[in-house]
């Protein structure tokens, strides 16, 4: 079972490299591009077919080791 | 008078604080992410900088969960001493014994020159060889020194006396220029900036030699 986990900045956190992305940008000539957040995201393959279980284990992850919950939000997808 | 230096794959600050150590007077262990304890009788564990796991996932992250973090956080819960360099800053927030995160500069920019440091609290044994409001002169070189923390726990920093030194002028955008603070309990100090770099008066001003000295004083009058 394949699981994938979208790992961002939270919300009010500054995100200096998604800045830095958006300034890129406006130098390409891309006009308009208010606001650029930076994340990760992180694919994972499981033994598991249990899609329940697979979703609890992926969120013991993140809390644990794949997102720092200080500054990051994360997401898991399933399947 | 023991000290016991961590080394992670990547640290590459680890034999500078030995060093450091060595030169106060301590009797140094190197110990290896790998061990599971550390040596008997040791008062005070180093964690230096460098690059652990070459920075992947974040900063600090993997060393954090490495075999010998149990022991470093039993010796913390004991009431040993323990001082987080750098990177080892960053792996202290990523166990939670310090609070907050170190995210990339603000500037984007890797920063790598001398620094002032003013001095915010002389209540710690890292501080204690230090006056409130001194400024000293050390070396900084990251990439990920840009201290966060919520508003709550900032307030509980202050409110606690424990930002230990904050930047006369602020190279990272971190919150409150901060540059290394305290565990509640005042015997964890985590810091960006190397005073292992400005120990040696051969090569330098060894202005940062005060926080190893202070560390021996509480050691040997304990």
């Amino acid at each position: 079972m394949k699981a994938k986990v979208t790992v961002m900045l939270k919300a009010g956190v500054l995100d200096p490299q998604g800045e830095a992305v958006r300034h890129a940008l406006g130098s390409l000539g891309f006009a308009g591009v208010e606001k650029v957040r930076q994340g990760k995201v992180i694919e994972l393959d499981l033994a598991t077919t249990d899609r329940a279980e697979a979703e609890a284990e992926v969120t013991a992850m993140c809390e644990k080791l794949l997102a720092n919950t200080v500054i990051e939000s994360y997401q898991v997808e399933i399947g | 008078m023991k000290a016991a230096i961590i080394t992670f794959p990547g640290s590459n600050c680890d034999r500078d604080l030995a060093t450091a150590f060595e030169r106060e007077g301590f009797e140094v262990a190197r110990v290896w992410h790998k061990d599971t304890a550390l040596p008997e009788g040791t008062d005070v564990v180093g964690v230096p900088g460098g690059f652990s796991y070459g920075d992947y996932l974040r900063c600090g992250a993997i060393a954090a969960r490495s075999p010998i973090v149990a022991a470093m956080t039993a010796h913390v819960t004991r009431g040993g001493y323990m001082i987080g360099i750098c990177n080892g800053f960053q792996i202290l927030t990523e166990t939670g014994l310090l609070p907050g995160a170190l995210m990339r500069n603000a500037g984007l920019k890797f920063v790598c020159r001398t620094v002032g440091l003013r001095v915010q609290t002389s209540d710690s044994v890292f501080t204690s060889a230090l006056d409130k409001g001194q400024v000293i002169q050390v070396p900084l070189a990251h990439h990920e020194g840009n201290y966060v923390i919520d508003d709550d726990g900032l307030s509980r920093l202050k409110a606690e006396d424990r930002i230990a030194f904050t930047y006369t002028e602020n190279p990272n955008g971190s919150v409150a220029d901060i540059a290394g603070i305290l565990s509640d309990n005042r015997r964890v100090l985590g810091m960006m900036p190397h005073p292992e770099r400005a120990a040696d008066p051969a090569l330098g001003p060894a202005e940062g030699r005060a926080v190893f000295g202070g560390i021996l004083q509480a050691v040997v009058s304990a």
